[in-house]
């Protein structure tokens, strides 16, 4: 008994084998460093040290208005990115998905390949890519515009104001479809045949079958799509810097939470890093990003229905 | 009939609307990777048209040969990519192992501990991240840009692969411990060849976000001898600004290399996305 206990006691030493080099590295690199930046918002410089500032830092991001109006421009703006994802990203790729799943669909391969070409493609290529198109230098925009008449209609809109961020956003749309449209078409496949000929023989096909069969099956899929947008917009970073700099010009109008945060804690130009005040926009961000998933996992995961087939 | 003909309506409404998306998607790729054959000249008169004998020029892909080191900057890309992404592979299915096939105290707690990171993006912690590279003298370094992209692939690793590893049969694993395996050689002989699939798709969740990240090469390693792919064609269309020829052939080779290992690959990643809906 004692020796078979023994046994088993010496054998479990391969747990912690298999554990260690992942639950070392995550914590060492993303975990402690997460729980630091958080502290160090607590903190300012004083010379070479730092003191404990209590919740200074945060009273200078949002009473003094030289941060908070950076602040909530950037939180703004954020959120106009996000809502254009959600309001076109998600429905072109449910559209896409909804046609490619079609059986009996020729090319529907190629189509899907092709489709998610952009995705791929880093966000440098497609921001200089897009600006370059857009550009009134090169005119490939204007001139495909006056082809169909609609020549009055262009702006050089990555220079204006009020149509740069929305631009962007699309642009990252244009870029990021492909990923809505592969999971929810891999949702529509998995939903089983005998669910779809039952309802029609119930007499619901096309497209009152998509409205009421599918769509309500793949809701979940949609779910997680949102939460995972979420995240990913209010961490984006790259597109921005890529196409209009670190300043998110014209006059910060392009500037989100990532280019805010990366021009506080790194400096740029005749800003210095400040790496404390970096620390509270980024314990800001955390704030928003926890927020945004708790009401996922709480107050929407927890209402969807899942059918299990 | 009637019928028959609605559903060749339907048919062709759906292939317009998919040729129509795909035009629009790879329409920009198209545009910049025509024009970066032409001169100058020809950019600007006719930015539609395919490179002919008369506007056909290479001075942009001479220019970026000349003045970039490009062939640097892809191999620290391609270290990078290859290195994290077999840790990440190493390392996630050893700690889905361990979650998925024993019962010990803390298992449901660790599997949560590792899964915090799927939701919460890596680059909140990146002021601290900065700070502890510089402490131990790995900013500018590869390895810095290694170690951060192992821990930010991880938690989605072990999570996609401990459900795989619980579904492989335990009559296997026992069959090997009566036949006095280690549970080491259990898990690289009998479990890993089983789980492949499963590796190839976390491999190309992976894959992709690190080659084309900018946060992190820009803020840990942005010396001239460790840019990656990346940051060396942003700071290279930087300067070269106006000197379209330059511009348009630098990004014509940012995308070539991605859009080969894409056409060859594709079939296993769309695969990989789309696991577990086959019919």
């Amino acid at each position: 008994m004692s020796d078979q206990a023994l046994n088993r006691t010496k054998k479990r030493w391969h747990i912690a084998v298999f554990l260690a080099p992942a639950v070392i590295v995550y914590t060492a690199i993303m975990i402690i460093p997460l729980f630091s930046t958080l502290k160090q918002s607590l903190y300012i410089a004083d010379g070479q040290n730092q003191v404990f500032a209590g919740i200074d830092n945060f009273r200078t991001l949002f009473g003094n208005p030289a941060w908070s109006d950076q602040f909530w421009n950037a939180l703004k703006n954020n959120g106009w990115f996000f809502l254009i994802h959600m309001l076109v990203q998600n429905p072109i790729g449910v559209a896409l998905a909804a046609i490619l799943s079609h059986p009996g669909l020729r090319f529907s391969a190629f189509y899907r390949t092709a489709i998610f070409i952009p995705t791929i493609l880093s966000f440098v290529i497609v921001g200089f890519a897009w600006k370059l198109i857009l550009s009134p230098i090169w005119g490939i925009a204007p001139s495909m515009l006056d082809a169909v008449g609609l020549k009055s209609l262009f702006e050089p809109w990555l220079g204006k104001e009020e149509y740069a961020l929305t631009t962007l956003a699309l642009v990252s749309v244009w870029q990021f479809v492909g990923i809505p449209m592969m999971l929810i078409y891999a949702a529509l496949l998995s939903i089983p045949d005998e669910v779809l000929e039952a309802a029609e023989c119930d007499g619901i096909k096309g497209m009152s079958a998509f409205w009421k069969i599918k769509l309500p099956l793949i809701l979940p899929s949609i779910g997680i799509i949102s939460i995972l947008t979420f995240v990913a917009n209010f961490n984006a970073f790259d597109l921005i810097y890529a196409a209009q700099g670190a300043l998110a010009g014209p006059d910060y109008s392009t500037d989100i939470l990532g280019t805010f945060l990366y021009r506080t804690f790194f400096g740029f130009q005749l800003q210095l890093g400040d790496p404390y005040m970096g620390s509270a926009i980024a314990t800001g961000m955390f704030g928003v990003i926890l927020i945004g998933v708790c009401i996922y996992l709480f107050g929407i995961q927890t209402r969807l229905r899942r059918y299990q087939f | 009939m009637n019928k028959a003909r609605r559903n060749w309506t339907n048919t062709i409404a759906a292939h317009a609307v998919l040729i129509t998306y795909t035009l629009i998607a790879l329409f920009p790729v198209f545009v910049i990777l025509i024009n970066s054959f032409k001169t100058r000249k020809a950019i600007f008169r006719q930015p539609l048209s395919l490179p002919d004998a008369d506007s056909f020029s290479l001075i942009g892909y001479q220019t970026v040969i000349k003045q970039g080191d490009f062939l640097l900057y892809f191999q620290n890309s391609m270290i990078v990519t290859v290195v994290s992404l077999t840790l990440v592979l190493l390392f996630g299915a050893m700690a889905a192992f361990a979650l998925a096939e024993y019962r010990f105290k803390g298992n449901t707690l660790m599997g949560l501990y590792l899964a915090l990171g799927i939701m919460i993006p890596i680059r909140i912690g990146t002021v601290a991240i900065l700070q502890m590279m510089v402490a131990s003298g790995l900013v500018n370094t590869l390895t810095a840009l290694i170690l951060v992209y192992t821990a930010q692939g991880l938690p989605l690793a072990v999570f996609i692969l401990s459900e795989f590893m619980r579904q492989v049969s335990d009559d296997l694993k026992n069959a090997g411990r009566i036949d006095g395996l280690s549970e080491y050689r259990i898990f690289f002989v009998l479990v890993l060849p089983l789980v492949r699939p499963a590796m190839a798709t976390v491999a190309v969740f992976n894959m992709i976000p690190i080659w084309n990240d900018l946060w992190f090469p820009l803020i840990l390693a942005p010396a001239e001898e460790t840019k990656t792919l990346t940051l060396g064609s942003q700071v290279f269309i930087g300067q070269f600004v106006t000197d379209w020829n330059a511009v348009l052939s630098a990004l014509s080779m940012a995308i070539l290399p991605v859009l080969l290992l894409y056409i060859i690959f594709s079939r296993q990643l769309i695969r990989g996305i789309t696991a577990g809906a086959v019919k």
